[in-house]
């Protein structure tokens, strides 16, 4: 058994990872975050400071998601994850600072889907964020700039790499109610805000030569310390760009018996969030694809009627399976419908 | 036709239990030294190999010779997209032989690194706080506790290695921020920048592999092999003897069975299954006795492979199916050998030939001059290899070839000396004992050759350990002249340590780094220019003035294997990290498997100037050492287990040289062992067919009691004839080991010393092994009744 | 010459083998002198008990009650070495087998016994040699020779010492009839040279004949 993943399911950094043959639900997450700072009811996030690391949670990430199309209308895909990983709530420096960094780097062409990762030690310096002028980093992999919303990302694996430079005007999006992001019933809940509006130019370098890209970017950030109940096996998780530059968020947290768990955020084109209550939202797999060793569901019926959205959403390349340590599927989507538009699917608990 | 033949030939056994008991404990024998060698090489080649997949078999990795990374270089390196994963190693304290600590990073390590799989499973224990130290259970065993972090048996694990994070390790080995290299991930991104420009003095190299350990300690392995060989020839001396008994007696049957109308063809192929059975059975019964052999061996070689090469090798045996299958392989190959004349016999014997079944104990002069022809051919092979050969194996060619030709040509002088005794014997009794011990010569030159090489063997190795003792000993007592050995624990107590001293005791820096010399590993140390070098160091050859030359930094010197493996004498240069230096001189440097060079303190910073200079001898009046051992350790603040006196530091070499010889020792015992069988089970065969031969005498006037005396006087004078014989091939032996396979296996020659003591012990033991092998058939010889020598005139026979 | 002079003498010998079924008696008071220069022929059915007879008149077994004596001697009155003694130098044995020793040639084994007993004559070896045609066969091995050879070197080598008592079993068992004739006129013409008795045990009464005197063993009993 490869070593990494052992240590990501024992600690639960990735939500929803665990497959649903695994009782412990999501391997741990459902465990009592002893010394561990919890998120509570109506943060007040600041900036820059938040951009940076919160090691007293166990678990926090930076995700980037970006649909990129070059010059003849191809469309592309980059993934660029930086996950912080806690064993204890504290900070430091040397080799025995408890805190461990995970770097994902995934590149989905039409036909072809690349991936890459890296694990390295907080405290010695191969790993960390700083939140200004913003930095975060693993190995060579690196997402700088002035602040966040300007940066560059980069990240090679050993058949690709890319470098895309992100910018955005408009505000961070705050998810949940104002931020304090629900993820079950029983009341599990992460601090989460994201940057939906970057505009990104870019390079990809493939097997076959580099490829010079425009397109938008996603940023995703969320942290916490028991995001999730035991029951619950993994999650499907959309991020879309609707007509008129609106962009919404949805996500459903799969659970072993009762109902599935499914909320979101639509948000206006100003930044301006509108959050979903459970039951507002229908997600239905209407065709899987075998890949990674299990049925991974590649279109999607998503319904949300009181927004008249009633769209199907398709993978663009239905293969864009993460064979990292901790695998799942993460890839660029169109949809059409009521709606039109692209995105970004993650599916996790289906290996 | 087939059930019934063969019960007719098994029906043998069934009257003849004893006989089949020496074949199956013969065949048994010779498969469990082999087995049980073959099972201590291959557990120590699985430990090398798990020892080099420790971290995942990494195919390259990044050094900085003579000194070692930082965690920044590290750092540097990783930014850079370099997929290196840090390690540090040292040595931690246990019973029975240090053990070898590996600081590794789970979360960079290459795939396939076992302790990290296990460590990421506890990452916050393993990691944080007092950390843990990884081992697999003997080895945690002999760590105990009071390492300085927990010690975690786990199944699995490298034998003989210790595994913690590396932040552990740099605080366990007080290194730390310190990295000794760097494994890189078999999967690189490419187009980053040259290593060695974002990191100063990093060289890349392929790091060393199962095969590297396999080649250092190869001697030793095939030491183990030659003596596993040389019992399983011995062994099958006894076999041959059984089987060919056996089949002689058996002529009557054969001749009878073909008689009645069983081809020769399925006779032979019977009597194949037979000896298939027997060789199967035997076989299962000889695993099983290497299976203990080895299991009893272990942990004193384990302790051997540790201490003189450093290896990771535990003294727990695992039981490979592999050497199972070779275990019966050597049995069915052995019985085959074994049995091959005698079936040729069989296949071509002749329907109407006259049963005698005695031709078996008469040897022709015809074998006996083929014997000697043999005997010819391989001494001229011995010749050719000593004198051409080169490499170990030609020297152990030279040694099998001139064992066997010894024992070849064993019966032609025993039958010489017999005849010579026989020309002077004036008494009757006498003329016919020397006679007849004669005609017994071909049924007991089997086991006699066996005892030959068994003694030989003895007198051989028991010479080369000898003298390499003497020799070992001497060259400690010159070595080691240092009262006392301190390692400070950083420069800045070696600086207190100095000022401390302020010259009232003299302080000779042993410094050293791991550096390639002759683009081979070996290690360079300073040598200060003191009188304790220049009066007591073993030099075996050097230049004029050879000190002064090193002294002033225009010259090295050299050990002796360098010498020998480079063909390197005083004069020539010597290529050393920073420039060749004049060879000044060549020391012995026994039980050191590396290259070792010796500069001045000068040259030495120099060239290396990132080694650790911590090491000190101290030259001081023995009558005061104690008081500055006290002085240092509460003065200076040096840890007492930081100080070594010399007569400690020489007891621990001691161990190491008699551990070393231990498994040759026990070996050389089993071997004796299995020759004392083959005489006792000769003679009990020879005992039955012996009463004709007997009887007569006993008809014409002599007492059974006499008989048996004569008889155990015959066994014994074979005995010391046979030893005597054995004094010069073993001799021969000794210098083949000390002067051949020394300098082939280790580098060095030793010279020979010879120890009349133990030859006469061992003269006298083999003439008490003979004795109490002729024993039993000599007393029942005595006490046997009347009418079983009636027997002999009234049977037809 | 007095009884206890004789060579050979048993009285009332009795001699009884443990068999399978109990005991077997084998002799049953059996007595016979035999005097210096006499010649018995001993005959009787294969398990008469005339092997153990003449096991018994060489001391190679001892009676179970009556005496053997051997030049006066009672056997059962020594010791082994005794008896051993008496072997060597008071008697010689001619056995079916030959049970000539395989390590030593015709001429030492010949002389063999001779020399045991302390009386080699090598004239009289020598002459035993010729009369009985071993001349040209005296450095050669019991092995290469024939049967007849051998039986002849046999009786050399009983007689090389002048023993006063010659014991033969079967002597030309393993003879052809032609070559036995001729080995046994050989035997009794050197025995009546040397003035020794001879016990002759055959089953053969054409043999028997040519003995001075007959004795037939039937059921371990005399007749």
């Amino acid at each position: 058994m490869n070593a990494k993943p052992v240590l990501f399911l024992a600690l639960g950094v990735v939500m929803a990872l665990s497959g649903p043959a695994r009782p412990q639900g999501f391997a741990g997450l459902g465990q009592n975050a002893d010394g561990f700072a919890l998120p509570a009811p109506d943060p007040v996030f600041r900036f820059p400071e938040d951009h940076g690391s919160h090691p007293d949670f166990r678990i926090e990430w930076w995700y980037l998601t970006a649909n990129l199309w070059d010059a003849e209308g191809r469309a592309y895909g980059a993934q660029w994850t930086l996950f912080r990983n806690a064993l204890a709530p504290e900070g430091g420096t040397g080799w025995d600072t408890p805190q461990i960094w995970m770097g994902h780097a995934g590149l989905t062409t039409e036909t072809d889907h690349y991936a890459a990762e890296r694990f390295a030690r907080g405290g010695i310096g191969t790993a960390g964020v700083v939140a200004e002028p913003f930095e975060a980093w693993i190995d060579d992999w690196q997402m700088t700039g002035p602040w966040l919303s300007d940066i560059t990302v980069t990240a090679r694996g050993a058949d690709f790499a890319y470098r895309l430079d992100a910018r955005s005007t408009r505000p961070f999006v705050p998810q949940g109610a104002g931020g304090y992001s629900v993820k079950s019933p029983d009341g599990q809940a992460s601090y989460y805000y994201s940057q939906p509006f970057y505009e990104v130019t870019g390079t990809l370098t493939l097997p076959q030569g580099e490829v010079a890209v425009t397109g938008t970017a996603w940023l995703d950030r969320e942290w916490s310390s028991q995001p999730l109940s035991e029951d619950q096996t993994g999650w499907d998780w959309f991020a879309l760009t609707l007509p008129g530059d609106e962009k919404l968020m949805a996500f459903r947290v799969r659970r072993e018996a009762g109902a599935d768990y499914i909320v979101g955020t639509w948000i206006a084109a100003d930044g301006t969030p509108s959050p979903f209550d459970p039951g507002d939202i229908a997600a239905t797999p209407l065709a899987t694809t075998d890949v990674g060793g299990g049925a991974v569901p590649t279109t999607w019926r998503l319904e949300i009627p009181a927004r008249n959205l009633d769209i199907t959403v398709a993978a663009v390349n239905a293969r864009a399976w993460m064979d990292t340590s901790i695998s799942y599927w993460e890839g660029p989507v169109t949809f059409e419908g009521s709606h039109a538009g692209y995105g970004y699917l993650e599916m996790t608990g289906y290996e | 036709m087939i059930g019934a033949s063969l019960g007719a030939l098994v029906s043998h056994w069934r009257r003849q239990p004893g006989q089949f008991a020496t074949l199956i404990l013969g065949l048994a024998l010779a498969t469990a030294l082999w087995t049980g060698v073959q099972a201590i090489n291959a557990e120590a080649r699985s430990s090398y190999a798990a020892a080099a997949n420790a971290l995942g078999g990494s195919a390259e990795e990044f050094v900085r010779p003579g000194g070692a990374f930082t965690t920044e270089d590290f750092v540097t390196l990783r930014r850079a997209g370099w997929r290196v994963s840090p390690v540090l190693e040292g040595w931690l304290p246990a019973e029975r032989g240090r053990v070898r600590l590996i600081g590794l990073d789970p979360l960079t390590a290459p795939p396939g690194t076992g302790a990290a799989d296990v460590a990421i499973e506890t990452p916050l224990e393993f990691l944080t706080g007092a950390g843990q130290i990884l081992a697999a259970p003997p080895t945690a065993a002999r760590l105990g506790s009071g390492q300085g972090a927990p010690v975690v048996a786990v199944d699995g694990l490298a034998p003989g290695l210790a595994f913690a994070d590396i932040g552990i390790a740099g605080r366990l080995l007080g290194r730390s921020g310190e990295i000794d290299r760097m494994v890189l991930h078999p999967e690189q991104v490419t187009g980053l920048a040259k290593p060695s420009g974002l990191v100063s003095g990093l060289e890349r190299q392929r790091p060393a592999t199962a095969e590297d350990l396999a080649r250092l300690t190869d001697s030793f392995h095939l030491n183990l092999t030659a003596f596993g060989f040389l019992s399983f020839a011995v062994a099958l001396f006894i076999v041959h003897g059984a089987i060919g008994l056996a089949f002689e007696q058996r002529r009557v049957v054969f001749r009878t069975l073909r008689t009645l109308g069983l081809p020769v063809r399925l006779l032979v192929i019977l009597l194949l299954l037979e000896l298939l059975a027997i060789a199967v059975v035997a076989g299962g019964l000889g695993v099983g006795l290497g299976y203990l052999i080895a299991a009893a061996l272990l942990p004193d070689v384990a302790a051997t492979l540790r201490g003189l090469y450093g290896a990771t090798v535990e003294g727990t045996l695992t039981i490979a199916p592999l050497w199972w299958g070779l275990g019966f392989a050597i049995a069915i190959l052995g019985t085959g050998v074994a049995a091959a004349g005698a079936l040729w016999k069989v296949a071509r014997l002749p329907l109407l030939a006259p049963a005698r079944p005695r031709a078996w104990a008469r040897g022709s002069a015809t074998t006996m001059r083929a014997q000697l022809a043999s005997s010819a051919v391989l001494g001229a092979a011995a010749l050719v290899a000593g004198l051409t050969g080169g490499g170990l194996v030609a020297g152990f060619v030279l040694l099998g070839a001139l064992l066997l030709a010894a024992a070849l040509a064993l019966p032609a002088i025993l039958a010489g000396v017999l005849s010579l005794g026989a020309r002077f014997a004036r008494r009757p009794l006498a003329e016919w004992f020397w006679a007849d011990t004669r005609q017994q010569l071909p049924g007991l030159s089997l086991a006699l050759m066996a005892l030959l090489l068994a003694l030989s063997a003895n007198i051989g190795v028991g010479t080369m350990v000898s003298s390499f003792r003497l020799t070992f000993l001497g060259w400690l007592d010159q070595r080691l002249a240092a009262e006392l050995y301190v390692s400070a624990e950083d420069a800045r107590q070696a600086a207190a340590l100095l000022d401390h001293l302020d010259g009232r005791v003299t302080a000779l820096p042993i410094w050293g780094v791991d550096a390639d010399i002759e683009g081979a590993p070996g290690e360079v140390y300073s040598v200060a220019d003191h009188t304790t070098y220049r009066e007591t160091w073993p030099l075996l050859s050097a230049l004029p003035g050879g000190w002064d030359r090193v002294a002033a930094g225009e010259a090295a010197m050299i050990n002796e294997q360098l010498a020998r493996r480079e063909g390197l004498v005083p004069g020539d240069e010597v290529a050393l990290p920073g420039g060749a230096l004049t060879i000044a001189g060549v020391y012995s440097d026994y039980g050191n498997p590396l290259a070792q060079a010796l500069v001045s303190p000068a040259t030495f910073v120099v060239r290396f100037p990132d080694a650790d200079r911590t090491d000190f001898g101290l030259r001081v009046a023995p009558e005061d050492a104690d008081a500055l051992r006290r002085a240092l350790t509460e003065e200076v603040g040096i840890d007492p287990g930081r100080i070594v006196d010399q007569e400690a530091l020489k007891a621990v070499s001691r161990q190491v040289f008699e551990r070393t010889f231990a498994v040759t020792g026990a070996l050389n015992v089993l071997t004796l062992a299995v020759a004392g069988f083959a005489i006792l089970t000769s003679l009990l065969t020879l005992a039955n067919m012996r009463l004709p031969g007997l009887a007569p005498v006993w008809a014409l006037g002599l007492t059974r009691a006499r008989l048996a005396g004569v008889e155990l006087l015959r066994a014994v004078l074979l005995a010391a004839l046979t030893a005597l014989a054995a004094l010069p091939v073993g001799l021969l032996l000794a210098w083949v080991l000390l002067a051949v396979i020394n300098v082939e296996a280790f580098g060095w020659r030793l010279p020979m010393h010879l120890f009349p003591g133990q030859w006469a012990a061992l003269f006298a033991l083999s003439l008490l092994a003979a004795a109490l092998a002729a024993l039993w058939p000599a007393r029942r010889l005595a006490r046997r009744p009347a009418a079983d020598l009636i027997k002999v005139f009234a049977h037809e026979r | 010459m007095t009884e206890t002079d004789l060579p050979l003498a048993l009285e009332s010998v009795t001699k009884t083998f443990a068999g399978p079924d109990g005991p077997l008696p084998v002799l049953s008071g059996v007595s016979l002198a035999l005097g210096a220069g006499e010649t018995l022929a001993l005959t009787g059915e294969s398990g008469s008990g005339k092997s153990t007879l003449l096991h018994l008149a060489a001391g190679l077994e001892t009676p179970d009650s009556g005496a053997v004596l051997i030049d006066g001697a009672d056997i059962a009155a020594l010791d082994d070495a005794g008896r051993a003694a008496i072997r060597r130098e008071r008697l010689a044995i001619v056995f079916q087998q030959f049970n000539l020793i395989p390590s030593l040639d015709v001429a030492a084994n010949v002389a063999f016994q001779a020399r045991l007993a302390g009386r080699h004559d090598p004239d009289w070896t020598a002459r035993l040699l010729e009369r009985l045609g071993l001349a040209d066969q005296a450095r050669k091995y019991p092995e290469v020779l024939s049967g007849g050879q051998q039986q002849r070197v046999a009786i050399a080598r009983a007689l090389a010492p002048r023993p006063g008592l010659v014991l033969a079993d079967e002597p030309t068992g393993n003879l052809d009839e032609d070559t036995g004739d001729r080995v046994l006129d050989l035997m009794l013409e050197l025995v009546a040279e040397a003035n020794a008795a001879l016990l002759l045990v055959t089953h053969s009464s054409r043999l028997a004949e040519r003995a001075g005197a007959r004795a037939h063993l039937s059921h371990g009993v005399l007749a």
